[in-house]
């Protein structure tokens, strides 16, 4: 009998597609908004802020209620798709990227959002001095410079997505290949009672919580050092 | 007209920065006040940094804002140079992308000094590899000026840079600073509030006050004027931009003239031909009626008295014109009144001591 199943698998492989995707629609989404989170003024900043931490307290259930909500068919979203001619979202690949990416929104913004403000403001005159325009600033300074935010951010909300489940209950629901995560897998073998199943899943879950935040703390720690010496 | 004209205003609560300021084409100008008298504001509404300043400023004959005429380039359009006070270098670059940093964002046709003569006019040609890091406080700096010039700007902006250093940083980056008061063509803006900085690198000077200029013009003479803060307390006193003529290596002195005469200074390792700044404290200026010649007093000018004002309780400040220039002589008020000192009377300024400032 081979270590992990077919289906494991195949959940496995579902999960980092998942990962990946969410990943990369939070670093287009994430970094606009950090960077207005970082520099405005308004008073909009707290109560988004606040609607951006909102995925840290709320029961991942509450998030997937309100989303499946939003987008099953007589929700505003999902009418909207309809209107577009485009398919349901709920218990889709595309319904559980776009749950994804609001559950881990914050794991991406806030670590981008300090980096920017620690940053200050300086770097942003001098490179305007040095004729560099606002758009070139942001790709030749802030960029290089809040790096560790983004890495931060990237595998943060990468091993947060892959960690998922209960936003995946309700709005992904449990199909094998479309929406059935590791986390879902897991479950469903304990349901099973297939506990050396459940057992050989976990563990890979474990060893890779373990070696990305090692990874994660050795690169900041690392960096930081190189900084202030 | 080759410098910079500017005149704004920048409202915020508890501060109004109302100034007018021309500024010559070449040479170091000063903004010297108390901190909260808006130095450094000055500077940011110059470079843009301050978008709610109305006003106009031209440079050259660029106009850089009108707010009348609704102008207003902004910050990276402004072909400005801006050294912060801390170096503020880009830690993810190394020294020569720093420098590169600006210099590359910089038209071929708009560039003024070449590459090799901005290194060498900061001496940093051996730390182009380093990292900001590695450097020193006085080295990063020297570093931060290059990288403003190789931006080739048409006005240079410095914000007390010497503020974050120690004693033996200053004394590292001033010789450099001098450098580039005699060698660039282009307006230099420098704030400060340490007076010697002034005297020692200053061409012109800005007054403020509270958000207002109290007087501009060239600094040897605010220096001496009395209706004027700078012309009084302890370090009060003139400064000479004086010819060396011949040196006297016996006695190991080196005579110079200045428009008011002759002065010997000790001897200075300068070729004749060449300017000092030589400053004169009003401490070490002492007036007589007639012209003593049994002292050991080498310099002694004849000169006009202009104007006397209190100094401190007990001490009065004495302007003297001395030929084209003017010293100041602080005595006491009964000596004054011993000698009967008056505005138009002649009298014999000696001097005990001058600083050759370079």
């Amino acid at each position: 009998m081979p270590l992990l199943t077919a289906s494991d698998l195949q959940a496995i492989g579902l999960t980092l597609q998942v990962a990946a995707l969410t990943t990369c629609i939070l670093l287009l989404v994430g970094t606009p908004l950090a960077w207005w989170l970082a520099r405005t003024q308004s008073w909009m900043k707290k109560p988004i802020s606040a609607l951006v931490a909102m995925p840290l307290v709320l029961p991942p259930t509450v998030l997937g209620f309100y989303l499946l909500v939003l987008m099953g068919p007589h929700g505003p979203v999902g009418q909207w798709m309809q209107a577009l001619g485009l398919g349901p979202l709920p218990f889709t690949f595309g319904g559980l990227v776009v749950a994804s990416a609001f559950y881990s929104l914050p794991f991406m913004v806030q670590p981008l959002q300090n980096a920017m403000e620690a940053m200050g403001t300086r770097p942003l005159e001098v490179a305007s001095s040095l004729r560099s325009s606002p758009v070139d600033t942001f790709f030749s300074v802030v960029i290089p410079l809040c790096k560790p935010g983004f890495v931060t951010g990237a595998v943060m909300c990468f091993a947060h997505t892959v960690g998922e489940f209960g936003v995946v209950l309700m709005v992904g629901g449990n199909i094998p290949g479309v929406t059935r995560v590791i986390s879902v897998q897991i479950y469903d073998h304990v349901e099973a009672m297939e506990y050396a199943d459940a057992h050989r899943l976990a563990a890979v879950m474990l060893g890779f919580s373990f070696v990305v935040l090692l990874t994660l703390y050795s690169y900041n720690g690392r960096r930081t050092q190189g900084l202030t010496a | 007209m080759n410098g910079l004209q500017c005149q704004v205003m920048l409202q915020r609560p508890g501060f109004t920065l109302d100034v007018d300021l021309q500024i010559p084409g070449h040479g170091i100008t000063a903004l010297f006040g108390p901190s909260g008298s808006g130095k450094t504001t000055v500077l940011r509404v110059l470079a843009g940094l301050e978008p709610q300043a109305r006003g106009r400023i031209a440079v050259r004959d660029a106009v850089w804002q009108d707010s009348a005429q609704g102008i207003y380039r902004p910050v990276h359009q402004r072909a400005l140079g801006y050294v912060f006070q801390e170096a503020s270098l880009f830690a993810h670059l190394n020294v020569e992308s720093n420098l590169k940093f600006g210099f590359n964002r910089t038209p071929v046709s708009e560039r003024r000094h070449g590459w090799d003569h901005t290194l060498g006019l900061l001496g940093i040609e051996h730390l182009l590899a380093r990292w900001p890091r590695e450097l020193s406080g006085g080295e990063r700096q020297r570093v931060a000026i290059a990288r403003a010039l190789a931006a080739s700007p048409q006005l240079l902006l410095m914000d007390e840079p010497l503020a974050s250093l120690d004693m033996a940083r200053k004394a590292e980056i001033l010789p450099y600073l001098e450098r580039l008061q005699k060698e660039l063509d282009i307006p230099v803006l420098y704030v400060t509030h340490a007076i010697d900085e002034v005297a020692r690198l200053a061409d012109h000077l800005v007054l403020l006050d509270a958000g207002r200029v109290t007087a501009q013009g060239p600094t040897t003479e605010l220096l001496t004027r009395l209706d004027l803060p700078l012309a009084h307390g302890d370090t009060a006193g003139a400064v000479l931009t004086c010819t060396v003529q011949a040196h006297d290596d016996a006695d190991h002195l080196t005579t110079t003239t200045f428009d008011g005469g002759t002065l010997i200074v000790p001897r200075q390792a300068v070729e004749t031909g060449r300017t000092l700044r030589v400053r004169v404290q009003a401490r070490d200026v002492s007036l007589t009626l007639q012209h003593q010649t049994d002292t050991s007093i080498l310099n002694i000018l004849p000169g006009t008295v202009t104007a006397l004002a209190a100094n401190s309780p007990g001490q009065l400040m004495v302007a003297v014109e001395v030929g084209a220039s003017t010293l100041l002589a602080r005595v006491t008020t009964r000596s004054a009144a011993a000698l009967g000192l008056v505005p138009g009377m002649a009298v014999y300024a000696q001097i005990k001591g001058a600083a050759i400032l370079g």
